[in-house]
């Protein structure tokens, strides 16, 4: 989902870059109040943030023939909420656009937009709505997880056909072609994203029923 | 639920190996899903310049994947380190 240094229109990167700016610095607010309100969290959100690194720094290949990686952000949104996750994210984006040639600085809003932002808003939502309406936590952070990684590739599709349209069959034709790319080649990486977010909210229902208490997660007999 | 875990961890794995299998005829690339990205829009707009370029590249492939794993071995020690805290046994006074 990294869009490469310099693939987007110069009023595309700093339009999203807008976009993307107050969610950031509403995020790292949160943490700081976050962290006062219950200091004993703060290692868990480390970890969570950890999580991120790992993930998406795993290229899997895929059916398509093709190799992509998971985002690893619907574990922190379920815990932390999403604008937490937005500055989580952003880090490692940095990490990757800064030491790896991943991504890029002009991109970097366009990139948070759809990684730290899309993904974690969508697995927030999931994951409140299914604990909310009686469901287990395990399957919540599946679905959680798994749609959120979709969201973020479907976001990163649209933003780019939005930068390039298809001279014939415009924006549309190009999100299809973007979406083949991206999309399709990211379903079974969703998958597994999903259960290894759920691997390690069972440990946490088991070790960690402080934390998840503090922050108010549905915890069931795990 | 380590059965279970293990039950899930297994299907992640399988998920993996399952499209080596099925392209085993090396009638895929597996390239990076953001490079084709980057192709599908020079064939767009087959016009188009990159305006940025990355400050700093990894010089070679083996410096990238260098790095990549140090990415993931600082996430992975980090998660270790929280689990071994959660699930460490009661401290026990000093023996020695």
């Amino acid at each position: 989902m990294h869009i490469m240094e310099g693939y987007l229109p110069a009023a595309h990167a700093v339009g999203w870059s807008a976009i993307s700016a107050p969610f950031v610095i509403y995020g790292a607010r949160r943490i700081v109040s976050l962290v006062r309100e219950k200091p004993e969290i703060k290692l868990l959100m480390a970890a969570s943030g950890a999580y991120v690194f790992i993930l998406s720094a795993l290229k899997i290949p895929s059916v398509t023939g093709s190799c992509s990686h998971p985002t690893g952000t619907g574990l922190a949104a379920s815990l932390f909420g999403p604008t937490v996750t937005t500055v989580l994210g952003t880090i490692v984006l940095l990490f990757q656009a800064l030491l790896l040639a991943h991504g890029g600085l002009t991109t970097l809003g366009a990139n948070i937009f759809s990684m730290a932002i899309v993904g974690p808003f969508v697995a927030y939502g999931l994951f409140k709505g299914i604990t909310g309406a009686g469901f287990s936590g395990a399957i919540a952070i599946f679905v959680a997880a798994t749609l959120g990684d979709l969201a973020t590739y479907v976001t990163t599709s649209l933003q780019l056909a939005l930068a390039f349209p298809d001279p014939v069959s415009g924006i549309a034709g190009a999100a299809a072609k973007f979406l083949g790319i991206f999309a399709l080649t990211q379903v079974p990486l969703a998958i597994s994203e999903g259960l290894l977010t759920v691997i390690v909210f069972n440990l946490l229902q088991r070790y960690s029923r402080g934390e998840l208490k503090a922050l108010n997660i549905f915890t069931a007999k795990a | 639920m380590l059965k279970r875990n293990l039950w899930m961890l297994f299907a992640v794995v399988a998920l993996a190996i399952l499209p080596l299998i099925i392209h085993h005829g090396g009638d895929a690339e597996f390239a990076g899903a953001d490079g084709e990205a980057e192709a599908a829009i020079t064939e767009i707009r087959p016009d188009y310049e990159p305006w940025a370029a990355p400050l700093w590249e990894p010089p070679s492939g083996e410096i990238e994947s260098l790095l990549f794993a140090l990415q993931a071995a600082l996430g992975a020690g980090l998660v270790g380190f929280y689990f071994g805290r959660r699930t460490s046994p009661a401290k026990r006074p000093d023996t020695n």
